[in-house]
């Protein structure tokens, strides 16, 4: 890992369960977060990774246990649950811009309306987000006009122009066809050796290995292994994921007609 | 049978000045509708006690009696409690009542068609309810509902017709007072069919015309 061992968790999950009903989704959940690391969340469909994110901003309430933001308990009556998310930015899998609003509109709103900034300001630092991403002349589009892989760069400038501590990423190449996985894993990767705090729950195995400083591998709403992304994807610890790499191997590996 | 033209030529005056009343009518009402049926949707989105069960029920009230029971109540049962109103206030109340109750509906349909990751959104910036609804929600909503709104702006232009019940001289009333005067039957049902016309064919087209040039350039996936 590359943190400090001086410096502290910026978030601390201890003993995190959540469940809906009586489905148990989320149990035992032990995590710390330091800045500038990158943690990078697998695990089968409905093992809880994107639920264990949508915890740490408040989308979903936990029923055990406690997260610690810095200096914050998140609980769910928690009031600053406001001030929170303007610290944590999240990107979704299907974007969710706003789609009465222009691209810079889209950007603008947080930093204007939630965090009353100057407009001089924000717009200052939205045009030099959007150059970075090679979007600076989509500003007066609208979400429609625009590709999925630039509605995605989009929608990554504006949770980064809220200036966020910790980036959350769900599953956001999901829907995108592989040459737009590209552009928009390409930003990821940059802004991780920007040293940003992330934590990105995606299926992408090759980015997975290339961004993570730290893999954590659920199953069943718990985490069952985690470890440096080299050990991980080389010699995995647990038959589950074994199986689960396993699965991505032989994809890759198929020939022609012989699979059937 | 021969249409006396003269006739209907010279009332031609009156039924302007009765279509210009009825267009004011709809007019206020429309308007009114839209801002109380506005803050309507703003107390169902927050879900305000007390202030939520009152809106429910008007809005039940008012989807599910007629007009015209809703009007007689205003103008005969107020003045027994000792509220005397004009005719004419009494119109407009009445037609209020009715139509803020659909509104109502027609908006608060428009909200819950926004899909959910709208409001997910909104909130991982930092929005807070109000700034959420006010910027990401309603605005959305309005635009989904805007064919559904303007069906019923014409269907509240048409309702216009039962205030003529209380001797207000919009275009039905004129009709059948004429009717009544000389007898020139149908003379005046086709003057009040061809003002109507008049009214509400232009009416449409432009309504459908603002429709197509409200949705585009936002929508569309």
């Amino acid at each position: 890992m590359t943190h400090d061992a001086a410096a502290s968790p910026i978030l601390k999950l201890m003993n995190v369960g959540k469940s809906f009903r009586k489905q148990v989704v989320l149990k035992n959940i032990h995590l710390s977060v330091y800045p500038g690391e990158v943690t990078v969340i697998l695990g089968p469909s409905g093992c809880g990774k994107s639920t264990l994110l949508r915890c740490l901003n408040g989308l979903e309430f936990i029923n055990e246990g406690s997260i610690r933001f810095n200096e914050l308990e998140l609980t769910p009556k928690c009031p600053q649950w406001q001030a929170v998310r303007e610290r944590i930015g999240m990107v979704f899998q299907s974007y969710h811009l706003f789609p009465h609003m222009k691209v810079i509109d889209n950007i603008l709103l947080g930093p204007l309306k939630v965090q009353k900034r100057s407009k001089d300001d924000a717009l200052a630092q939205a045009e030099e987000l959007l150059e970075r991403v090679g979007l600076l002349d989509k500003r007066d589009a609208y979400p429609r006009e625009l590709s999925g892989g630039q509605q995605q760069r989009i929608a990554i400038v504006r949770a980064l122009c809220m200036n966020p501590e910790v980036m959350l990423f769900d599953e956001v190449t999901a829907a995108l066809d592989p040459e737009m996985v590209k552009e928009v894993l390409e930003v990821m990767l940059q802004l991780a050796r920007q040293g940003m705090t992330m934590i990105i729950v995606t299926h992408e195995m090759g980015f997975a290995r290339a961004v993570a400083d730290r893999i954590l591998f659920m199953d069943k709403g718990s985490i069952i292994e985690q470890g440096n992304p080299t050990s991980f994807f080389s010699e995995p610890q647990t038959d589950r994921a074994k199986r689960f790499l396993q699965q991505f191997y032989e994809i890759e590996t198929w020939k022609g007609r012989e699979v059937i | 049978m021969k249409l006396d033209t003269a006739f209907m030529i010279d009332r031609i005056p009156d039924f302007i000045q009765a279509a210009l009343l009825t267009t004011e009518i709809a007019a206020i009402v429309i308007a009114a509708s839209l801002l109380l049926s506005s803050i309507y949707n703003v107390i169902l989105y927050h879900r305000l006690p007390v202030l939520h069960t009152l809106v429910r029920v008007h809005v039940e009230i008012a989807r599910n009696t007629p007009l015209l029971i809703q009007l007689f109540f205003l103008y005969f049962a107020l003045p027994s409690l000792g509220i005397k109103l004009s005719n004419y206030d009494t119109a407009i109340i009445a037609m209020t009542f009715l139509g803020t109750g659909y509104l109502t509906e027609v908006i608060r349909s428009g909200i819950d068609a926004v899909p959910p990751g709208q409001e997910e959104s909104g909130l991982a910036i930092g929005l807070s309810k109000a700034q959420l609804f006010r910027y990401i929600i309603f605005p959305q909503a309005l635009r989904i509902s805007t064919p559904a709104l303007f069906a019923n702006f014409i269907f509240l232009l048409k309702e216009t017709t039962v205030v003529s019940a209380i001797a207000i001289p919009e275009i039905l009333y004129t009709t059948t007072s004429y009717i009544a005067l000389y007898y020139k039957t149908y003379e005046m049902l086709i003057m009040m069919a061809a003002i109507y016309l008049l009214l509400f064919l232009p009416l449409s087209f432009l309504l459908s015309w603002v429709e197509r040039r409200y949705q585009h350039g936002t929508f569309g996936t």
